[in-house]
């Protein structure tokens, strides 16, 4: 009961401080869970979101629902579920039913302006974390600089690079050794 | 009963969206389309509320679109509606992924995928930075180098990323002292 409390607030925390789409919640995620609750580690996190990436769902809710999942099974997703949305539904329907302006106030502007740079830089700096984690050799780090490379300029779905990698994985590791 | 239909249509909205939040914008006009529960302009302000508030954009505009339709009753169904899919279907998954785990064909392909995820993110955190620190739009216009560079932004991302990697603290610190600091300096 104490950990379905704790998941529900630690993705409540989350979902209040999450600017922007799914990756902007990463450094959220790497703070309450990785760190702060150990209830995942680094690689689990990139895992979880290489594989809720191709899922159906939104990749905040596909994210929430899988460490939930992890903790304390259907339970626990649904409670690191209904965390992540609360804020969004309280803020929300304040904001609708009150501020419907809300988006044109000047210092709305302002602070979300300062917001994104702060994001920008909380993204920058797990990314650093995570690339210790996914990048182990030289093949890796190749990986990592095509498909870079190939999201700057091919807009294509997130879904076929994911695929292509792990096909490429499979096919060189073949299974053998360890991964 | 035009509950039974919003249900219905969030639900299918989050079966069939795959990625970020903003996937789903081409159901949302969809639905716009399709009954008169509110318009394409109404969406387009809805879309901005939902980017400059808390919570992921895509329970967001769930959130939004639920009231606009029917209150606040109305948009805890629309948002829990969405979310229902990726909770079935993300639990099943999880099960068999925790199964599978140890498998050597299954380290494979997450060896593989480790590093493209790495590469999307990387990629998701370059659009965030230029959309934030970079004028493009300016830029193009003038052609000055300068004119590339919202200085003001610059600074403080100067500021603010060496101070993540060396304090540690929780992200709040940081977004908090962020928007005090865009109100105060008129970012």
């Amino acid at each position: 009961m104490r950990e379905l409390w704790d998941l529900y607030l630690a993705f409540f925390r989350i979902g209040a401080l999450t600017f922007g789409g799914g990756y902007a919640m990463l450094p959220l995620l790497e703070k309450e869970v990785v760190e702060k609750y150990h209830w995942a580690n680094r690689d689990d996190l990139l895992d979880y979101y290489a594989v809720g990436q191709c899922l159906p769902g939104i990749i905040a809710v596909n994210t929430s629902v899988f460490v939930g999942n992890k903790v304390k099974g259907l339970w626990g997703a649904l409670a690191a579920v209904l965390g992540v949305a609360t804020p969004s539904i309280v803020v929300i329907d304040l904001i609708a039913a009150f501020l419907k302006n809300f988006s044109d106030l000047s210092v709305v502007q302002h602070a979300f302006a300062g917001i994104r740079v702060a994001v920008a830089a909380l993204i920058v700096s797990v990314i650093f974390k995570l690339f210790k984690s996914g990048i182990v050799d030289k093949l890796t780090l190749a990986l990592f600089i095509v498909v870079f490379g190939l999201t700057l300029f091919v807009s294509a779905s997130p879904v076929y690079f994911v695929a292509a990698a792990a096909a490429l994985g499979v096919l060189v590791k073949k299974g053998g050794k360890k991964a | 009963m035009v509950y039974l239909q919003m249900i219905w249509e969030f639900f299918k909205t989050g079966l069939f969206t795959i990625g970020g939040g903003l996937a789903s914008l081409p159901f949302l006009h969809n639905i716009a389309d399709r009954y008169d529960w509110y318009t394409h302009e109404q969406l387009i302000d809805m879309i901005a509320v939902s980017e400059s508030t808390p919570g992921a954009i895509g329970i967001n505009m769930a959130t939004y679109v639920g009231y606009t339709i029917g209150g606040a009753f109305s948009s805890i169904l629309s948002t829990l509606a969405l979310i229902l899919p990726s909770f079935i279907i993300v639990s099943l998954v999880a099960g068999v992924l925790n199964r599978f785990k140890e498998n050597p064909l299954v380290r494979s392909a997450f060896y593989g995928l480790r590093p493209a995820v790495c590469a999307l993110i990387a990629s998701a955190g370059w659009g965030v930075v230029r959309i934030s620190l970079l004028n493009t739009a300016l830029f193009s216009s003038t052609g000055k180098l300068l004119d590339l560079f919202d200085l003001k932004a610059v600074i403080l991302f100067a500021l603010i990323l060496p101070a993540i990697l060396r304090w540690k603290k929780h992200p709040i610190v940081y977004i908090g002292a962020a928007a005090l600091i865009g109100v105060v300096f008129q970012l």
